[in-house]
């Protein structure tokens, strides 16, 4: 059997690989949503693979891959304020890539598994692994937050570096690098619900 | 009337549970994060940990201009230790590109985060002694540090916005006699911290105050994502520098200290221990620095001597096509993991071929830790958040990006 953890994760889930590579010494797996789960709890529980460590998710937005700057001038000095924020790339679909990273704790070298899931922009939904992996509880929140991408069953969902009015994502390659945001009212300070901080039930 | 006994007084006393903003104007939550609190008594009852306050948008303007301007941006992560973060994120864009960089560097690389570790474990000691009202020890880990910025500030020119490495090297070698200069730091670093020691470790009221305070057991503090001395202080044997060795750590002797209980107090020995294990690090790259170049000979990825800029023109078509379109990255993607002071600071980086970088991710260390923080202080007692919350020494930089 190949020691590659992506090949053992395709010998054990046929369907659920849709592509592997092994670039610069990373493993790396993307599978199909349906079958998230059920790759990272393999992963965990596996006695001989043990990636219990969670380190990181994160998201690319791939709209704007391939996108070359227009001139030397705009290769100098990028435009902050583009007034047509749209991407000038050819781009990739599906447009978002979740990725995952787990350490193992016991196989040599503390090897590092790339775990990665597509989803479009208009079924951005992804199943949260808050159930598998506790601290993946915020790193979720900040993909919510910095790109729109809704973990489904996620225990706590909401903003978590800005503010709950904050309107779009501001990691999404179409929101421009020096985008402005309306002006929050003043919320009354006596009898209104503070937002985002919900009251415990006695 | 008859007198009531103590449990009768105890029913009739009612009390309900009070909500508290504890920050983010608050001196010890560093004016960057906010907890709200729900207090039954002096007891915690649930907190909720509100970051963001120093959010600045750091992976956004990663993406604005060319590989090398994200350099000083990484300086503003960890402002502790911002070496560290240099060295990841340049070691980050190397392995995408498949980039060897020479030994002098890897070297000289390994010395700076270490003095950069040694920095960020005295602040992070002197604060929770500092917390628990113990000043004199601050004010000596204050003077320690002190030492070691000036070192710092002779080999990069800057206390804290260092900048110092490049993609495919450093932006300068080190300076005429700073063997010397670190010699000095070293020996009022060691009289310094024994006497840090002499006054803490076996204080009654540090230990009164530390000791199974803010436990986290080492099964929650994996799951949690635990890295650095708060995982290994839970028992956990982990260090990136062991289990992921770059630079040249395989080839330095060292040891990874380990806590058994994971309390605040096992926190503060591990980081003490970790000191005198840098300043060890340390004594060995001194030994075995070789002498050679500290860039990579490549043009394509390095900047050109002024001279060969000034006198030639292949000098100044590469001095030209580094600035403006910068360095030429092949498409793909990678993860560089350093051991930051806090834990395990990773960059995940995205190519799709340009100049630019098409994603920088930043994971911080105290991100994953700051998840925890919740479950270490509830059901303790008020005055135990200040302690917990400053042993796991949250930078705001870091955490909020």
């Amino acid at each position: 059997m190949s020691s590659l953890v992506s090949e053992r994760i395709r010998a054990r889930f046929p369907d659920a690989v849709v592509e592997a590579h092994q670039q610069h010494g990373d493993d790396t797996v993307v599978v199909r949503r349906e079958a998230l789960l059920d790759v990272l709890r393999f992963l965990r529980d596996e006695p001989d693979l043990d990636f219990r460590m969670p380190l990181d998710v994160t998201c690319v937005d791939r709209l704007a891959m391939g996108e070359r700057p227009r001139d030397h001038v705009d290769a100098m000095n990028p435009p902050l304020t583009d007034p047509d924020p749209v991407p000038r790339g050819p781009g990739l679909k599906p447009r978002f890539e979740v990725v995952y990273h787990l350490r193992s704790l016991s196989r040599a070298r503390g090897q590092v598994i790339r775990v990665k899931v597509r989803v479009d922009e208009d079924d951005a939904r992804v199943p949260s692994a808050v159930g598998l992996f506790k601290g993946f509880n915020w790193f979720e929140r900040e993909v919510f937050d910095m790109f729109g991408i809704r973990f489904e069953g996620h225990p706590d969902l909401r903003r978590i570096l800005l503010y709950p009015e904050f309107q779009g994502h501001p990691l999404r390659k179409d929101y421009p690098r020096r985008g402005h945001q309306p002006r929050v009212p003043m919320p009354r300070l006596r009898g209104d619900q503070v937002p985002g901080v919900t009251v415990p039930k006695e | 009337m008859a007198n009531k006994t103590a449990v009768e007084v105890g029913r009739d006393l009612h009390t309900e549970v009070l909500q508290v903003n504890m920050g983010p104007s608050h001196p010890a939550m560093h004016g960057t994060v906010r907890i709200h609190l729900w207090l039954d008594g002096e007891t915690v009852a649930d907190a909720d940990v509100d970051i963001g306050y120093l959010h600045r948008g750091f992976e956004k303007m990663a993406e604005a201009g060319t590989w090398s301007k994200v350099i000083p941006y990484t300086d503003r992560l960890n402002y502790v230790s911002p070496l560290i973060n240099n060295v990841g994120y340049c070691g980050a864009v190397e392995k995408l590109l498949g980039l060897e960089i020479t030994e002098r560097c890897k070297y000289v690389r390994v010395f700076v985060s270490e003095v950069s570790r040694i920095c960020d474990h005295l602040t992070a000691i002197g604060a929770s002694a500092l917390e628990v009202g113990a000043f004199t020890p601050f004010l000596w880990a204050m003077q320690a540090r002190e030492e070691f910025y000036f070192l710092i500030e002779m080999i990069t020119g800057a206390r804290v916005t260092t900048s110092y490495t490049r993609i495919g090297g450093l932006r300068w070698d080190l300076p005429e006699g700073w063997v010397e200069r670190y010699e000095h730091c070293e020996r009022r670093l060691m009289s310094l911290l024994d006497d840090i020691e002499t006054l803490l470790t076996r204080n009654r009221i540090f230990i009164d105050r530390n000791a199974d305070v803010g436990v986290m057991k080492a099964d929650d503090a994996i799951a949690w994502g635990f890295t650095g001395p708060c995982l290994r202080a839970a028992g956990v044997d982990y260090d990136v520098r062991k289990a992921q060795p770059y630079l040249v750590y395989d080839r330095l002797e060292f040891d990874v200290p380990i806590g058994h209980k994971g309390d605040n107090y096992d926190r503060y020995l591990v980081r003490l221990e970790e000191i005198r294990q840098s300043v060890r690090i340390i004594r060995q790259v001194i030994r075995d620095i070789p002498e050679g170049p500290v860039n990579v000979n490549d043009w394509r990825v390095v900047l050109p001597p002024k001279d060969q800029v000034y006198d030639t023109i292949e000098g100044m078509i590469a001095h030209f096509e580094i600035i403006m379109k910068g360095v030429q990255v092949p498409p793909g993607e990678a993860y560089y993991a350093v051991e930051g002071g806090n834990g395990e600071v990773g960059f995940y980086v995205v190519s799709d071929g340009g100049g630019r970088p098409y994603r920088v991710h930043v994971r911080p260390p105290c991100f994953a830790i700051m998840q925890g923080l919740r479950d270490m202080i509830v059901g303790g007692m008020v005055a135990d958040i200040i302690p917990t919350f400053d042993s796991i020494n949250m930078i705001g930089g870091e955490i909020d990006r």
